[in-house]
């Protein structure tokens, strides 16, 4: 049982990632970004290949991160330069990325037990060598989500990200103060696929696995999550962004778990989050009295 | 000072719906003026204010500042040396971020956007002193996000917002239209008199006749993308209300509006 909730909350840690590209994307840019479903398998998909080419571990989340931001890259410029509509320019990069993701690591790829992981190599292994691998896991991932949320925490509050944010708030106004609206998005794009393909990068980690269909429903996940957070918290106006992603991620993760556990087949699961996405959506519109008609 | 040379705007050209707003159109505003802009519906107003903007391209013609030719700079480019007030208050200010982190956007317009901190807590002082000029209290509310307060309130945080950095021009586009006759007449006085103290060149475009001959220091009538009247000097001192009035009816009538 302990072990359980040890690693629900662990793949809450995780999701987490995602989440705060998500909240990057749809709470501040005002964006839906569909290259998620294919940013985190491509993160994925880099990770599993250099592991099994016998990588350094930690070399695998710079390589994720660096997949993922072109892939933010490919759907700004289409967004931008093309003036393709949003959703219409996620959709063009999620495709091109399944097939991508097929070249760099097949339908499917697995990573050897004896092939060392962030959870197994060192330092890990030196300074909580006495943990179970479980808690283990649970370390590492909790260090990656505060390590990031603080550095976002950060980001926002500099000119940069104060741009950012008025970008998502009036587009009008980045005119104004003499800045190309476009560029700002781009680098939003950027930044937020960046760590859904880190996310992606440590579930291949996790599970020692990628597969071609891992993307599916990502983008659906990681809005419950941001919406499901910003809900609780929406009372609390000092609680930040990320940290109710983070909130959202574990809370989403506990309840799909109870859900499982309960004798919930897992062929189902994306009918589930489908559902409940829906039913988050509809009770977020009543409370607020009407809702964006984009949203 | 800005300059509108052989300006000519075809929109949709080729279609059945073609329609010719300016044709040869120039007008020439000298620094330090306060030009305000009437005339009906369609009669190039607004798209006058798009074209300097570069929000709209044109067809022929040169847009110059200071004798330059900004016909090759993108719509942003512009508003290094330019601010504009919307007609919607929205639009001026970013609804979810607070009173202090909108003035510290304001402040830093047109430099580069880096990694160092987002509001320069010790300029605070600086941006509640704007803020107390308009008198609405405003110097108090910082950490108030801007969504908060109401049309007017916002309205005028906007036009100190678009007035904060050193500017070749001042764009006011109907920017007392969404505003009740009360909260406008305020919004227009403050407008005057930031006008007056940084001694900025404006152009504003109005319905409100009556604001366009008691503000400015020059007025312009338009219809069908001309210039029918141009008072400025002396001329526009001694005008009434009414002078315009009669003149705007007429053009109206004769357009069936």
């Amino acid at each position: 049982m302990v072990d359980l909730i040890i690693s629900t909350v662990t793949q809450g840690f995780i999701y987490a990632l995602l989440s705060y590209g998500i909240y990057i994307t749809y709470k501040i840019l005002d964006f839906p970004d569909l290259t998620v479903d294919g940013s985190f398998p491509l993160g994925a998909a880099v990770t599993a290949l250099l592991l099994v080419k016998g990588g350094n571990p930690y070399l695998t989340l710079l390589a994720a991160l660096a997949a993922g931001a072109l892939a933010g890259l490919v759907t700004g410029i289409i967004h931008v330069c093309f003036k393709v509509r949003d959703l219409l320019a996620g959709i063009i990069t999620m495709t091109a990325l399944f097939s991508i993701n097929l070249q760099i690591a097949g339908s499917n790829l697995a990573v050897g037990r004896d092939v060392a992981t962030l959870f197994t190599a060192e330092p890990v292994k030196t300074l909580f060598g006495s943990l179970s691998l479980l808690q283990r896991k649970l370390i590492v991932s909790f260090f990656l989500m505060l390590l990031v949320k603080l550095l976002l925490d950060l980001y926002f509050k500099t000119k940069n990200g104060l741009l950012l944010r008025a970008a998502g708030d009036n587009e009008v106004l980045v005119t104004s103060l003499a800045k190309d609206k476009g560029k700002v998005k781009i680098l939003g794009l950027v930044i937020a696929n960046a760590l859904v393909a880190l996310c992606g990068c440590l579930v291949c980690h996790e599970q020692r696995s990628f597969s071609a269909t891992m993307g599916t429903g990502q983008m659906v996940f990681g809005l419950a999550t941001v919406i499901i957070g910003t809900t609780i918290f929406k009372k609390e106006g000092f609680v930040k962004g990320t940290t109710a992603a983070v909130a959202g991620s574990v809370i989403y993760k506990i309840c799909i778990q109870i859900a499982i556990s309960l004798g919930l087949p897992a062929n189902l699961l994306k009918l589930v989050t489908a559902v409940l996405f829906l039913v988050i959506l509809v009770v977020g519109n009543r409370q607020k009295g009407g809702g964006r008609a984009n949203a | 000072m800005l300059e509108m040379r052989h300006i000519s705007k075809i929109y949709n050209a080729g279609t059945i719906t073609q329609m010719c707003l300016f044709d040869d159109f120039n007008l020439t505003v000298g620094d330090g003026e306060f030009v305000s802009v009437v005339g009906s519906n369609g009669s190039g107003k607004t798209s006058m204010l798009n074209i300097i903007c570069g929000s709209i391209p044109i067809d022929e013609g040169q847009v110059l500042i200071n004798g330059q030719s900004i016909d090759r700079m993108k719509e942003y480019e512009r508003y290094r040396r330019m601010g504009r007030v919307y007609q919607n208050p929205a639009l001026g200010t970013c609804p979810n971020m607070t009173i202090l982190e909108n003035m510290s956007l304001a402040d830093h317009k047109g430099k580069r956007f880096g990694l160092s901190g987002g509001v320069n807590k010790a300029r605070a002082g600086y941006y509640k002193e704007q803020l107390a000029g308009l008198g609405l209290g405003l110097e108090d509310k910082m950490n108030v996000k801007l969504g908060a307060l109401s049309g007017g309130q916002r309205q005028a945080v906007s036009l100190v917002m678009a007035t904060l950095t050193p500017l070749d021009f001042l764009i006011l586009d109907e920017h007392t239209a969404a505003l009740d006759p009360h909260t406008a007449e305020i919004i227009m006085r403050l407008t005057d008199q930031v006008v007056k103290e940084k001694k900025l060149t404006a152009i504003m475009v109005t319905h409100n006749l009556r604001y366009a001959v008691e503000y400015g220091s020059r007025l312009l009538m338009m219809d069908k993308g001309k210039i029918v009247m141009d008072k400025s000097g002396e001329e526009k001192e001694t005008m009434v209300t009414d002078d315009i009035l009669h003149v705007f009816n007429r053009i109206s009538i004769e357009c069936g509006n």
